[in-house]
């Protein structure tokens, strides 16, 4: 299908305008019109540019990622639904799925924020779940930027203030900067619920004649277009697109979260689907399509909260806190005293239909009237043409040594106090990390570890990605970001079970841009097939561009693991003076896409480091059962910053010091980045090493923990103290408090 | 001996303060919906933290105005124990059951982190089993716990000694490092920290059990 606008004689005036106005190519236009049979109303236009727009159709990607792995023993459904589900055990399963709020966000960091933490909550209680815990993934642009400041003010006031008062505990997330965000930041929010097993919701509406019914709030104009918005490039005029995006209530989600949990533990349920982007369109038109069903609605019957809104305005808001339902006939009077208990609206709006068609009807008028299953069927899907990332050269640590003057502490200090390495504190102290009171772990760790109500049982999660290693090699920087949820979750002695992915990217009308998203998804892959984790949700957030300029891509990894004893679990923290301190995995000074290359050198360049998944593997599964025995005290993986930093770390959150008996000063050994790696301290070294030895592991007994300073042999020390409150001033001091 | 959790529309640490009640009293508390206007016969009457009616307004101010604050206040006066946490204390505030005021905290942001507390009067039923300025690691939560009294109002309850507990690391601008207060009687407790979320070793400190375990044996 060509993407070209071509002018037709017969057009209506205004068409080129209305098409662009809607992100729909001339090409599409026709599609509808064949499926129509006819001109569509303005209604109809409206639903069928929402339900054809990137976000809603992932006309892009979707032939990409269906080459994903999505099964596994443990599944229960994977990516299609509200969000993903895997059994853990015991008849309990785990809902989550990862969502971006990126465009909405930029423009008003609060709210778009807050809407994006209220969205994917709805997504996972929606299929039967109580959530149990919110993770984010947030990048920005580099901190001179005018704009960097207040977008991280707002974002962060807007999660929290979300998150906060919905009584959800925000345990984990990770932040960057860097200049390529600075038109175009990405808020990504991730969602872990708890369900019964065999009472899972899902949205495939059944029974014609049974009543459709909208819950939670009532419907207004704001958000009309989101999904339209969500799909386009920005330019200088972004702000202007502010009416375009939602306003959160986070009271009345908590309302709706109670209210539908209420009901769901009744049989009145037939199937629900929360209202997200496209509102009302793509909730009823996806409903009726899983069912094979048609679906009458009855606009006028809508809860709304503003006069004269008409059927397209109505069909397309993007108001908050919406759900809607199909209940068994005549349970409707069970179900609207819950509602009415929590003092949210509740309506009959329409029934399930054997027509096959979407009707919508205004004031007795006959707005909308489209068969669903073309609607559907026939949605625009692109094999876009991609060129593939050209490889980038690898930098010889040798050709890097530290900068002339300095040394291994004075770097250490200035990349401990960097943007990116610096700690997030000033962030997460806005969150509540620990309503619920199960949060063993919250941020500032590998993982956050949350147990689970009425048991031992706990639950891991962790959001990664490595956005400067996915544009210097999409595959392998896809496969880094798998990896590095896997180690995370290894490292805190959870058994990893499947991921969400967000994939953030440019414009992929860009032959470039479309070959690093089918790099990444080719490296997600293979990551996942050879570590048995598979993706059981996702999202994609593409057009991330300001005026032609793309950000560094971002396919942020969202992994969720199992700990089946939450007393048998490990942090980073450094616990106690003479303890062997072990590095686990292979360290070649790798220093291509590093941060020390990039903070120290100021160069971004370079191969990434390369990932090995079967050592991935072994040392995952050998450091976890290792947790789980006991042997391990403290365990860290070594991620950013390399190898000193991974120490450094442990040292400032236990407060203890160490000294490191290695005589080197290579800043490729403490610095690069190379995969597979964990420092752990450990009870008895000389049977820990016995064991790395008998796994086939390698590994370097790195030197013992105590004292107030990190020391290196030959090299001197540094004091924890100086060090930490670099560590801590980095963030407050920039945000000015 | 009966405990109960009032729950308001918005109340989201209901749950973590039944569990404590539990775990200390042995015993489940009832959960009592906002819109009752009777409340069963009970010993005491936990206020939990959340967002009552959402706190768009200011925080506890409309929920202060419930049916059940009614009889909670009426319940009050007549002796039985009151223990409002955070959003608890901010509506015991509006009840004028407690002098004083939440702000704002004093860095505009809202904070979640542990701090340090210092029993300031043991001679209470929910402060019985603690030491004599002994120190109580837990943590706050809150946007609005910065407390605050005219002159008179503070000379006052420092005069009663109506101070339950002061912060050694004052998160959010509290005058006098103010984290609790008592009422006259000391039948009414409130404070911003949630002592429910320190109770177990998981939560990294058990110091709030001791709260709990005091009005567990008040209670008999």
């Amino acid at each position: 299908m060509s993407a070209s606008v071509q002018k037709k004689s017969a057009d209506k005036p205004g068409l080129a305008q209305l098409l662009s106005e809607h992100g729909m190519t001339r090409a599409e236009y026709d599609v509808l019109l064949g499926v129509l049979g006819r001109e569509p109303t303005m209604a109809e236009f409206g639903v069928a540019a929402a339900m054809w727009s990137e976000h809603c159709s992932y006309k892009s990607t979707r032939v990409w990622l269906k080459t994903l792995p999505t099964t596994g023993p443990h599944v229960i459904c994977g990516p299609g639904e509200n969000a993903g589900v895997i059994d853990i055990g015991d008849g309990q399963a785990a809902v989550f799925k990862i969502e971006s709020h990126n465009h909405p966000s930029y423009i008003e960091p609060y709210q778009g924020a807050a809407t994006g933490v209220g969205g994917i909550l709805r997504d996972v209680f929606t299929m039967g779940a109580r959530p149990i815990a919110n993770l984010n993934a947030l990048r920005f642009g580099e901190p001179k930027h005018p704009k960097t400041k207040s977008l991280v003010a707002g974002v962060v006031a807007g999660i929290g203030g979300y998150g906060n008062c919905v009584g959800i505990p925000t345990v984990a997330g990770e932040t960057n900067f860097h200049a390529s965000y600075n038109g175009n930041c990405l808020v990504n929010a991730m969602t872990v619920g708890i369900a019964n097993k065999d009472k899972i919701f899902y949205s495939a509406a059944a029974g014609v004649g049974n009543p459709v019914v909208y819950v939670g709030s009532k419907t207004g104009r704001d958000g009309i277009k989101g999904a339209t918005m969500a799909s386009v490039e920005f330019d200088d005029k972004a702000e202007t697109k502010k009416p375009t995006v939602q306003v959160g209530d986070p009271f009345a989600e908590k309302l709706l979260i109670e209210a539908c949990l209420e009901l769901m533990a009744t049989d009145v349920i037939v199937s629900i689907q929360d209202m997200g982007a496209a509102g009302l369109t793509s909730t009823s038109v996806e409903m009726a399509s899983k069912g094979n069903l048609g679906i009458e609605l009855d606009l006028d019957k809508v809860p709304q909260r503003e006069p004269n809104m008409s059927a397209y305005e109505i069909m397309l808001s993007e108001s908050q806190e919406r759900m809607l339902m199909v209940l068994k006939p005549g349970r409707e009077a069970e179900a609207e005293k819950i509602f009415h208990k929590w003092e949210l609206d509740f309506a009959i709006i329409g029934k399930l239909t054997n027509t096959g068609h979407l009707v919508c009807k205004r004031s007795g008028k006959t707005e909308v009237d489209i068969p669903v299953k073309p609607l559907v069927d026939q949605s625009p899907m692109y094999e876009r043409p991609w060129e593939p990332t050209p490889a980038a050269a690898e930098v010889p640590a040798t050709k890097y040594p530290l900068p002339k003057g300095g040394t291994l502490f004075t770097t250490l200090q200035k990349l401990m106090a960097s943007p990116d390495l610096c700690s997030r504190r000033w962030i997460w102290e806005q969150y509540d990390s620990l309503i619920g009171a199960n949060t063993s772990q919250g941020p500032g760790g590998d993982a956050a570890v949350v147990r689970l109500d009425g048991g031992n049982k706990a639950l891991a999660m962790v959001v990664d990605c490595s956005p400067r290693y996915c544009a210097a090699d999409p595959v392998m920087g896809g496969k880094q970001a798998v990896v590095e949820t896997w180690r995370n979750l290894c490292a805190v002695g959870a058994k990893p079970l499947a991921i969400t992915d967000n994939m953030n990217f440019g414009n992929p009308e860009k032959p470039r841009i479309m070959g690093q998203f089918v790099g990444a998804v080719q490296g997600i892959k293979e990551a996942c097939l050879a570590l048995d984790y598979p993706v059981v949700s996702g999202n994609c957030s593409l057009y991330n561009e300001t005026n032609g300029s793309p950000i560094l891509p971002a396919p942020v990894i969202g992994g969720v693991g199992l700990i089946a004893d939450v007393t048998k679990t490990a942090n980073i923290a450094f616990k106690k003076d003479g303890e062997a301190i072990i590095l686990i995995g292979e360290t070649h000074g790798h220093i291509g896409q590093s941060l020390y290359l990039r903070e120290i050198h100021g160069r971004e360049e370079g191969a990434p480091p390369p990932v090995h998944l079967t050592a991935e593997r072994r040392h995952g599964k050998f450091v976890r059962n290792r947790i789980t025995e006991g042997d391990i005290t403290a365990c860290h993986d070594v991620a950013d910053g390399g190898l000193l930093v991974a120490v450094a770390e442990m040292a400032l959150a236990g407060n203890v010091g160490c000294s490191l008996e290695v005589e080197s000063a290579e800043a490729g050994f403490w610095f690069g980045e190379d995969q597979a790696r964990y420092v752990v301290t450990v009870k008895d070294a000389d049977d820990f090493q016995l064991k790395l030895e008998e796994a086939g592991i390698p590994h370097l007994l790195l030197g013992q923990t105590g004292g107030n300073t990190l020391a290196i042999k030959g090299n001197g020390a540094v004091d924890i103290s100086e060090l930490k409150a670099l560590h801590e001033g980095w963030l407050p001091e920039f945000m000015g408090v | 001996m009966q405990a109960a959790v009032i729950v308001f529309p918005g109340s989201n640490r209901e749950r973590d303060a039944a569990k404590a009640l539990e775990r200390a009293m042995g015993k489940k508390p009832l959960i009592v919906w906002h819109g009752d206007s009777t409340l069963p016969k009970v010993d005491l009457i936990v206020l939990p933290g959340g967002f009552s009616y959402g706190d768009y307004l200011r925080t506890g101010a409309m929920a202060a105005h419930s049916p059940i604050m009614r009889e909670v206040v009426a319940r009050a006066k007549k002796g039985v124990r009151v223990w409002g946490i955070c959003n608890g204390f901010q509506i015991l505030c509006e009840t004028e059951l407690l002098p004083g005021i939440l702000l704002r905290n004093a860095s505009l942001k809202f904070v979640c982190r542990p701090v340090t507390l210092r029993v300031e009067n043991n001679d209470s039923d929910f402060t019985r089993l603690c030491k004599p300025a002994q120190e109580i690691k837990t943590i706050v939560a809150h946007g609005d716990g910065n407390y605050f009294a005219e002159p008179d109002v503070l000379k006052k309850l420092e005069d009663n000694r109506q101070i339950a507990f002061r912060y050694l690391d004052n998160p959010n601008g509290s005058i006098n490092d103010i984290a609790g207060v008592f009422n006259k009687e000391r039948n009414v407790l409130g404070h911003m920290p949630h002592p429910e979320d320190s109770v177990e070793p998981l939560h990294g400190s058990t110091d709030g059990a001791v709260l709990f375990e005091s009005v567990a044996r008040a209670l008999g």
